[in-house]
């Protein structure tokens, strides 16, 4: 069964609701992006889950690891600076 | 760092309560532990659809009908969610299903045995889908993230799989004689199969103790058994129906219902292919698979002469 052909792989990004973001649903085979678009639906939208779907093939997406989380995201470990808590306001400030 | 040093520090994550992501670290074993039980569960979804079609196209009614053909649909997404997170260990789906068919991969014995009557799609549901639920809720609870998440979606759906099962028995129960003793009957063969799904004792359990150290799963085979027993006991009786065990009684001390001893030389005599159905639901999936070659190869085909066609007309 060696050349019998599954299909590429490709994963699925489901919007709920309108305005809200595409969340990851999982994976899914299938041969092309109809096909594809279509297999989600029936795969993880028979509830209605959905009112947008996207099909991205696995292979298109990279990804870091929990591995290299400490190195990749180090940059920002040491700016907090860049929240609104590290500011000092004069007492009795308003509005901001 | 050693291979130890990364084990000891898996470890610490998964005592954490940290999920384990696809694309990290992870031991061997645990590789492969999860391997075999998610693509053998994902397995038993797909063949476990074989029992209930063999009674679609005899349903009592387009009610009944719609409602089976719903849920056999379910066990097939149940079954796609699970092979997508088994693949993550890097053997594609050709390879599982070969493994199905040679028989290396396993699938849940319950669906080795026969579909005699309709009570049996609501035994069924009731029964099967019952003890699946208690499982995959605590599955649900996995460290390995992909195999958590399908199991949150699945138990999802399941709710009403198992309220379909029991009202098609407690129906039967409401009506005929005959369409008692029916229902009857289906409880007396799928209860023992059933309690059977939950594995051997833990102290029997090959890879329990592991898995639990790795939180693939948070509870042990008897404490689940025993929390199916206690639901299904009462339900039972709720719409009339007897446990076929004469041992059965209820013990005030511990608040559980006690049971006979499970007759486990029937249960690795059906795990090693001596079940009822083992030949036939394995020749029915070569042979629908073998079938349906050429669609995939025309979709393949397909796709390829359009990627062509595309990639002329931008040059
Ligand atoms: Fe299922
Ligand atoms: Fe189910």
């Amino acid at each position: 069964m060696k050349n019998d052909n599954q299909f590429p792989q490709w994963e699925v990004f489901i919007q709920t609701k309108n305005g809200g973001p595409f969340e990851h649903q999982g994976s899914l085979h299938a041969a092309d992006k109809k096909m594809a678009l279509q297999n989600a639906r029936d795969l993880y939208t028979r509830r209605n889950e959905g009112r947008s779907i996207w099909v991205v093939p696995t292979e298109c997406i990279a990804a870091t690891t929990a591995d290299d989380a400490a190195d990749f995201f180090d940059p920002a470990n040491d700016k907090i600076y860049r929240t609104p808590n590290f500011y000092k306001m004069p007492q009795g400030t308003k509005n901001l | 760092m050693t291979e130890e040093e990364k084990e000891k520090q898996f470890q610490q994550r998964i005592d954490a309560g940290e999920k384990i992501e696809p694309r990290d670290w992870m031991p061997e074993a645990y590789k492969q532990t999860l391997f075999r039980q998610i693509s053998q569960h994902a397995h038993s979804e797909i063949i476990g659809m074989q029992p209930e079609g063999n009674w679609l196209l005899r349903a009592p009614s387009l009610r009944a009908k719609k409602i089976l053909l719903a849920k056999i649909q379910d066990e097939a997404g149940h079954g796609l969610y699970l092979y997508s997170a088994a693949e993550t260990f890097g053997i594609d789906r050709t390879e599982m299903i070969a493994m199905l068919h040679s028989g290396k991969a396993k699938y849940s014995s319950i669906f080795n045995y026969p579909t005699l009557t309709w009570a049996d799609m609501g035994a069924i549901g009731w029964l099967v889908d019952g003890a699946a639920i208690v499982n995959q809720t605590m599955l649900a609870k996995c460290s390995y993230v992909l195999y958590s998440r399908a199991m949150i979606r699945i138990c999802k759906e399941e709710g009403f799989h198992q309220r379909q099962g029991y009202e098609i028995i407690a129906k039967m129960m409401n009506g005929t004689t005959a369409q008692r003793n029916m229902a009857q009957d289906s409880l007396n063969r799928w209860w023992e199969p059933s309690l059977m799904m939950f594995g051997p004792h833990d102290s029997e359990s090959t890879h329990s103790k592991d898995s639990m150290k790795w939180k693939i799963k948070v509870e042990s085979n008897d404490t689940l058994r025993q929390r199916f027993i206690d639901r299904t006991v009462e339900q039972a009786h709720h719409i009339g129906l007897t446990i076929p065990d004469k041992n059965l009684k209820y013990n005030k001390t511990t608040m559980h219902w006690e049971t006979s001893e499970i007759n486990w030389d029937e249960f690795w005599s059906v795990v090693k292919g001596n079940g009822p159905c083992n030949y036939q639901r394995i020749s029915h999936h070569i042979h629908y698979h073998n079938e349906g070659k050429w669609v995939r190869d025309c979709a393949t085909a397909f796709e390829k002469s359009r990627e062509k066609e595309n990639s002329s007309i931008s040059i």
